[in-house]
């Protein structure tokens, strides 16, 4: 990596290059020629402790990934910038901010773009914030995966692949995905064709996807606006590919799309027979799309009765869209309010905001 | 479990008496500084060696090789290690060696031959009270001094293939990303496993059980391919591919005891690679080198898809070898 910060518990940092925490620690770059080491492997900026604040400053370009905090509980992330001025490109790094094995993560006021996987990613985490940011130009806007508790508020997802995705993938070291929050987001014109090496799980979204979830339990998807999303401004999938996970659950549990601004739909939708189906649909597919894959044990996904929605039916896990049998949904509309106790960055994150 | 001290204050004495009457016996007590406080500005002031340009140590510190060592850029590896006087070493787990307080792990890394031998940096791993602390000095032009250098820095030199490449010397922080585990540092070389078994009788005055099975590097087209592999990748990838480590995340575990297939990365999907996936599906595909992304990202130099990510700004073709043969020779499914 670039650089890698180890700073004690509670330091901060922004406004590179002269940056000092409020430890007293001087990052390592002080006083060096410039601040950016452009043939640096792996990521522009790694983050390893704890209790870390990230201020005020843009990475530009970052050969790899942009900034990871690994392991580092406790982080924020404010108005902090990535950009792969380049526009997408698949050449780009994989994610622009990048926390993972965290607990206790705040991003707000940030801005990524250009990322070939995603811009925003937070993986195998827990209390997690994603708010007030623009992702745009990534291939994934925004992404929850493998991680619990998490609020995903008030950001503007705009020009990617696919805007919001919450995914829960096998075989990873920290599984079960669940209990994420995704609301009064601005998620619009995600029409970016895919851009993501193939191989990574991106590389199968579709371009025009809005807000997506895959595997979890206990999503709650409501008042979000989502224009310009045509294969599908909201769609909740099981894991498609195989897998040897026997801890894994493929399938989306207690999902909740409550009340959301949606224009017409999956006007484009990129999928083999889409003519057909638009037929079929008289022009636009309805805004909600359900593989029709579920756990028979689990109540899989509950809909606000103003909103419409297509069910592909699938047979079962793992079948190509060629089996499908797509009808329109019949799903029950949403029950009772969840709690959202725990859920979201913890309270004193809140304090260390600028 | 040891008291090599003897031995191996007469191998020094030895050495010391060959290299004439211009080395001068640093009179230096190692302990003090070692287990001290302060961040020594220069190699020298530890006393670790004798006739410091020519690597030649001084009594109590000892030699030592791997088995199967890790790659860095083709540099020559000089290690050494100090035991306090009296003190025991333990096993600890993966065959670690335990060595106690007041220790200090040496590794200087050198390029060019004979005469032409230029040291390029020394890293020392020093066992303080608080932990392990990581240290990296870089050499003069002239060979007399290391001084620390804790952003680290770039040293121009040429690999023994020949090639011209800008030498990345670690930060101290960088140290951390190979030599961290659950948040501390921790040494990885000196492994029973990877070390000789007539150097541990002599070092330890025993032969742990588990201990050099790890095939030696020059025997690597004579030993058996899964072996070779795995032990290569012990070494050169799983401080960081394991639980509790650098790439935890990946679910990548590469650690030479790990028997689970899809650990290893058989059939494994990528998971955080971006570009690094080259394309492929998985990390391992069974009797398809070319289709298997560890191949791919080990034969790239390149920032974002190399693997290693530190430490490596060129190929290692032989070891991509004993990766590639291995998995040639996996059985398909």
């Amino acid at each position: 990596m670039g650089l890698m910060l180890a700073l004690k518990s509670r330091a901060s940092l922004g406004s590179m290059p002269n940056a000092k925490s409020s430890a007293g620690l001087i990052p390592p770059w002080t006083g060096r020629e410039g601040c950016w080491d452009p043939f640096s492997p792996g990521e522009g900026l790694l983050v390893t402790s704890d209790g870390v604040t990230l201020v005020d400053f843009g990475v530009e370009n970052p050969k790899g990934d942009g900034i990871k905090s690994k392991g580092a509980d406790d982080i924020v992330y404010s108005r902090v910038r990535v950009t792969w001025t380049n526009g997408p490109a698949s050449t780009n790094g994989a994610y622009g901010l990048y926390p993972v094995e965290s607990t206790g993560v705040l991003i707000d006021g940030c801005e990524v773009s250009g990322a070939s996987d995603a811009g925003i990613y937070v993986g195998q985490s827990s209390r997690i914030t994603v708010r007030n940011s623009l992702a745009s130009y990534n291939v994934a806007g925004i992404e929850i995966e493998n991680s619990r508790k998490a609020i995903v508020e008030r950001n503007y997802v705009t020009g990617n692949t696919g805007g919001i995705l919450v995914f829960d993938l096998p075989g990873l070291p920290v599984k079960n995905g669940g209990e994420v929050l995704v609301r009064n987001n601005l998620v619009a014109n995600n029409t970016t064709a895919n851009f993501a090496p193939e191989g990574n799980i991106v590389a199968s979204v579709r371009r025009g996807t809005g807000i997506m979830v895959m595997a979890n339990d206990t999503v709650w998807v409501g008042r979000n606006m989502l224009y310009d999303n045509p294969t599908a401004p909201i769609m909740v999938i099981a894991y498609p590919l195989a897998f040897d996970d026997p801890e894994y659950n493929p399938y989306p549990r207690e999902i909740s799309v409550d009340w959301n601004i949606v224009d017409e739909g999956g006007t484009d939708p990129q999928f083999e027979g889409a003519e057909q189906l638009l037929a079929a649909f008289g022009g636009a597919l309805p805004p909600v799309m359900w593989d029709g894959l579920e756990d028979p044990e689990m109540t899989t996904l509950m809909v606000h009765p103003d909103l419409a929605g297509w069910s592909v039916n699938l047979p079962k896990q793992g079948a190509g869209i060629e089996a499908a049998r797509p009808g329109l949904l019949e799903a029950p509309a949403i029950g009772q309010p969840i709690s959202i106790e725990g859920w979201g960055a913890p309270e004193a994150l809140e304090a260390r905001l600028p | 479990m040891r008291t090599p001290a003897l031995l191996l204050a007469c191998a020094a004495l030895v050495l010391g008496a060959s290299i004439g009457a211009n080395a001068t016996a640093p009179m230096i007590d190692k302990d003090a500084i070692i287990t001290g406080t302060a961040l020594p500005k220069t190699l020298s002031e530890y006393g670790f060696f004798r006739d410091p340009a020519a690597q030649v140590p001084d009594a109590g510190v000892t030699p030592y090789r791997l088995n199967m060592p890790l790659f860095s850029d083709g540099a020559e590896k000089l290690r050494f290690v100090y035991v306090p006087d009296g003190a025991e070493v333990g096993i600890g787990d993966q065959t670690l060696l335990d060595f106690p307080v007041g220790s200090a792990l040496i590794k200087t890394f050198a390029f060019g031959e004979g005469a032409d031998r230029r040291l390029i940096e020394t890293r020392v791993l020093l066992h303080r009270a608080d932990g392990w602390l990581a240290l990296p000095y870089v050499w003069n032009e002239a060979q007399t001094e290391a001084t620390l250098a804790l952003a680290g820095t770039r040293v121009p030199v040429t690999t023994p293939y020949g090639e011209q490449i800008n030498y990345r010397v670690p930060n101290k922080n960088q140290c951390k990303e190979c030599h961290g585990l659950q948040g501390a540092v921790t040494p990885i070389g000196p492994k029973a496993r990877n070390l000789s078994a007539e150097w541990l009788q002599a070092f330890l005055g025993s032969v742990p059980e588990g201990a050099d099975t790890m095939p030696r590097w020059e025997d690597r087209a004579s030993a058996d391919a899964t072996g070779a592999a795995r032990a290569y990748l012990d070494v050169n990838c799983a401080h960081c591919h394991r639980p509790a480590a650098t790439a935890s995340n990946s679910g990548l575990d590469l650690r030479w005891e790990t028997d689970d297939p899809y650990s290893i990365g058989v059939a494994k999907r990528p998971v955080a690679a971006g570009r690094g996936s080259g394309g492929l599906e998985f990390d391992i595909v069974p009797g398809d080198p070319e289709a298997s992304i560890l191949v791919y990202r080990m034969a790239s130099a390149e920032p974002g898809v190399a693997m290693p990510e530190l430490g490596k700004a060129t190929v290692h073709e032989e070891g991509l070898a004993l990766v590639e043969r291995w998995i040639a020779g996996m059985p398909t499914p």
